[in-house]
C-alpha cells in the first residue's frame, strides 16, 4: 500500500456540479478536491442529498461536472469541466468498475454471461470471456448460481454478481453506491474483505458511498461531505 | 455474445406471439394485394382464352364483355376472307343459372365452333368436345367433375373436359359447349314472345345470332388495320387484343379494381403503423437496459446492433409466417388469390424498409439515453 501513494489513482481538483439555474438552482457539489490512491479504500459518508451519488458519478464520467478537472489513473481527463476524450465509454470499459445500488444486472443474460459480456466488450472472445467469468463468480462465492438469470438471483447473488462484473476486467478504480445496503452485516463484512483483497492485489482504488456504520472501519479514509462541500476527513482506523 | 438473440430468448413466448401477430396482418396485406391480382387476372381470362388477335363485334359497342353486342353468325365467313386472317371463329356467352346439387349454379357458357379459335384453352382433365351436341367442357370452380350430367336448358350435357382458372369478370365459372348447342339454348331461354320471333324468322334477328366473331391473324400484320377493314363494313366494329384487355381493366372491373386498390394501400399504411410502434415500443422498454449497457462501457454499435437486429428478426419472421399462412390458404378462397414472386418480394422489401426505420427511431431514442439513468431506483 505505502509505495503506491506517491501518485493518485483518483485526482479530483475543485469539482462542483450545480442542477439548473437561478430558483431552482441546486449547487450538488461544491469545490470538492480529493485524493485516493492506489491500494486505497475509501468510503464517501453523508447526509441523504449531500451529494454523494453526484460525486460518484462524476468520478465515474457518468455526469458532466459544471467546473474542476480531473485526473484518472494518470490520466488528465478533465479540465475545467471540459472532457478531454470524446469516448468517455471506452475510458469506463478501460479503467472503471461500477457497483451500483441496485444491482442493474442484465435482465436477459444469466450470471455468468452478465459478466462475461463485458469481458468480451473489452475484447476477450467468448471461451475466455466464460472461463473467467466463471472463475470471478467462484470467488465472490456466487458460483452454483452461475446459470441463474437475474430475476431469479437473491438480493445479495445479484450484488455479487454485480460486484463479479465490477472486477471483471480488473479496472484500476471501483465505484460502488452502496454496495451492501442490501446485505445482512456477514456478507456485507464478506463483501467488504472482498473489495479490500482487490485493492490490494489489482492496486487499485476503491471508493464507496455508505451509511453502513457496521463497516467504516474496514475504510482507510472517509470523506464527509455536507451540502456538495466535504468536511474534514482523514484515517479512521490506525 | 449476440445480444439481439439473447434477449429475444428470454422473452420468446412474447416475441413470437408479437411476430404471429405481424404475420397475420401481413397475411392480411398479401391477401389482400392477391385479390388485387387475381381480380385482374380473372376479367382478362375469358378474353385471353382463345388467343386471338382481334374481336368482330356489333357497330358502335365496346362488345361482348364490357356491351351487349350480337351480329349475324355468316360474318365469320367474310372476316376470314380477309387477307391477313389465318383463322377466324364464331363465339356467344351467355350467363345461365342450372341445378346441380340441388343448389343453383351460375355458369358463363361460352359457344364455340369446334374447329375454329374461341374454345378452351388448356384441358386440365379429360378431353375436348369431340361430338357435336351435349358434351361440354367446365372449369373446375364449378364444382362439375368429368362425367356429370347437367341440364341446360331443355337439355342435358355430359361434361367431357375440366379446365382449370376459367372465369368471366364476375367469379363465374366458364363451360364450353359447341356454337348449335349455344345458340339453341340462348333460343330455348328467350322471353317467350321473342322466341315465336325467332322461330318465324320475323324481326332483324335471325337464328344465327353469334356475340363476336374472333380472328388470329399472320405474325406480321397489324391488328389495327385489320380492324380498320372491319369498320369499313356497316355494322360491324373491330376491337384488338389490347384495346379488348384495356376494356376490360379499365372499364369492367375499374371500380372494384380501385376499391380493392386503395384498401390495399391503406392496409399496408397500417401495417406499417403497426410494424413502427412495435419496434419503437420494444426498444423504449428496454431503455434502462441500455443505459446499464453504456455505463459498463458497450459502445453504441452492440447497442445499435441489438435494436436493428430485433427489428429486422421480428419483421422477417412476422413476414415468413404472413406469407406461409396466405400460401397455405389462398386456394380456399372463393375467387382467385394470385400471389407472383415479384408482389410478394416488393411486400418483403417494404416491411424490411419499415422495420430499418422504425428501428432508426428506436436507436435514436436509445443513443440519447443517459447512462446516469441506470443508477437511478
Ligand atoms: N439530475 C438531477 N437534477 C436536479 N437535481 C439533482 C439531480 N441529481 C441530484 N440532484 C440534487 O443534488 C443533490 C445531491 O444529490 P445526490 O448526489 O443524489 O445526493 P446523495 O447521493 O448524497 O443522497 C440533491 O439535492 C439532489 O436533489
Ligand atoms: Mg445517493
Amino acid at each position: 500500500m505505502a509505495e503506491a501513494s506517491d501518485r493518485p489513482l483518483v485526482h479530483l481538483d475543485r469539482i462542483s456540479k450545480h442542477f439548473g439555474e437561478g430558483e431552482a438552482r441546486v449547487d450538488a457539489l461544491r469545490d470538492v478536491s480529493i485524493d485516493v490512491h492506489p491500494g486505497q479504500v475509501v468510503a464517501l459518508l453523508g447526509p441523504s442529498g449531500s451529494g454523494k451519488t453526484t460525486l460518484l458519478n462524476v468520478i465515474g464520467c457518468i455526469l458532466d461536472p459544471s467546473s474542476g478537472s480531473m485526473e484518472l489513473d494518470g490520466e488528465r481527463v478533465l479540465e475545467d469541466g471540459l472532457w478531454l476524450r470524446p469516448n468517455l465509454r471506452q475510458l469506463r470499459l478501460d479503467k472503471i468498475g461500477f457497483i451500483f445500488q441496485f444491482h442493474n444486472l442484465i435482465p436477459f443474460l444469466d450470471a455468468t454471461d452478465n459478466v462475461a459480456l463485458v469481458l468480451q466488450l473489452a475484447g476477450a472472445n467468448a471461451v475466455t470471456a466464460h472461463t473467467r467469468a466463471v472463475e470471478l463468480l467462484d470467488y465472490l462465492e456466487v458460483g452454483h448460481r452461475r446459470n441463474a438469470m437475474p430475476a431469479k438471483l437473491s438480493g445479495g447473488e445479484a450484488q455479487r454478481v454485480a460486484i463479479a462484473r465490477a472486477l471483471a476486467n480488473k479496472p484500476r478504480i471501483i465505484l460502488a453506491d452502496e454496495p451492501t445496503a442490501a446485505l445482512d452485516s456477514k456478507r456485507a463484512g464478506i463483501v467488504m474483505d472482498l473489495l479490500r483483497k482487490v485493492a490490494v492485489e489489482q492496486n487499485a482504488a476503491i471508493i464507496a458511498v455508505t451509511h453502513d456504520e457496521k463497516i467504516f472501519d474496514r475504510f482507510d479514509r472517509i470523506f464527509s461531505l455536507r451540502d456538495g462541500r466535504l468536511d474534514a476527513g482523514g484515517p479512521v482506523t490506525g | 455474445m449476440n445480444l439481439a438473440y439473447r434477449d429475444i430468448r428470454h422473452s420468446l413466448g412474447r416475441f413470437l406471439l408479437t411476430c404471429v401477430g405481424l404475420g397475420l396482418l401481413l397475411g392480411v396485406v398479401l391477401a389482400m394485394i392477391g385479390i388485387y391480382r387475381g381480380l385482374v387476372v380473372d376479367a382478362l381470362t375469358i378474353a385471353r382464352a382463345p388467343a386471338v388477335d382481334l374481336w368482330v363485334v356489333e357497330a358502335n359497342t365496346r362488345g361482348p364483355f364490357a356491351e351487349a353486342s350480337r351480329i349475324p353468325g355468316d360474318i365469320r365467313e367474310a372476316v376470314a376472307r380477309i387477307a391477313d386472317v389465318t383463322a377466324a371463329g364464331s363465339i356467344t356467352y351467355q350467363t345461365v343459372e342450372a341445378e346441380h346439387g340441388g343448389d343453383k349454379l351460375r355458369l358463363y357458357v361460352i359457344g364455340y365452333e369446334l374447329t375454329r379459335p374461341g374454345g378452351p384453352p388448356q384441358i386440365a382433365e379429360g378431353r375436348e368436345i369431340a361430338r357435336s351436341h351435349y358434351e361440354m367442357v367446365a372449369d373446375k370452380s364449378s364444382g362439375l367433375t368429368l362425367g356429370e350430367r347437367i341440364h341446360l336448358g331443355r337439355h342435358v350435357f355430359t361434361v367431357v373436359g375440366l379446365t382449370r382458372h376459367q372465369v368471366n369478370s364476375g367469379g363465374d365459372p366458364a363451360v364450353y359447349i359447341t356454337l348449335p348447342d349455344a345458340q339453341k339454348l340462348q333460343f330455348d331461354l328467350a322471353p317467350p314472345a321473342a322466341r315465336v320471333q325467332l322461330a318465324r324468322g320475323t324481326g332483324d334477328s335471325s337464328r344465327d345470332t353469334v356475340n363476336a366473331v374472333v380472328a388470329r391473324l399472320h405474325a406480321n400484320a397489324s391488328p389495327d388495320a385489320v380492324a380498320e377493314t372491319v369498320h369499313r363494313w356497316k355494322h360491324h366494329s373491330a376491337i384488338t387484343q389490347e384495346a379488348q384487355e384495356l376494356i376490360l381493366t379499365r372499364s369492367l372491373v375499374d371500380r372494384a379494381r380501385r376499391q380493392i386498390g386503395l384498401f390495399t394501400s391503406l392496409l399496408l399504411v397500417v401495417s406499417a403503423v403497426i410494424i413502427a410502434l412495435i419496434i419503437y415500443t420494444m426498444t423504449m422498454e428496454k431503455l434502462k437496459q441500455i443505459a446499464t449497457l453504456k455505463l459498463i462501457g458497450a459502445p453504441d454499435r452492440t447497442i445499435i446492433g441489438m435494436i436493428v437486429q430485433q427489428a429486422l428478426a421480428l419483421g422477417f419472421i412476422g413476414f415468413a409466417t404472413g406469407a406461409t399462412l396466405i400460401f397455405s390458404v389462398k386456394d380456399y378462397f372463393p375467387r382467385r388469390v394470385v400471389l407472383e414472386p415479384d408482389n410478394v418480394m416488393i411486400l418483403g422489401l417494404i416491411v424490411f424498409a419499415v422495420c430499418l426505420l422504425s428501428s432508426g427511431l428506436g436507436v435514436r431514442a436509445a443513443l440519447r439515453v443517459d447512462p446516469a439513468t441506470a443508477l437511478g431506483g
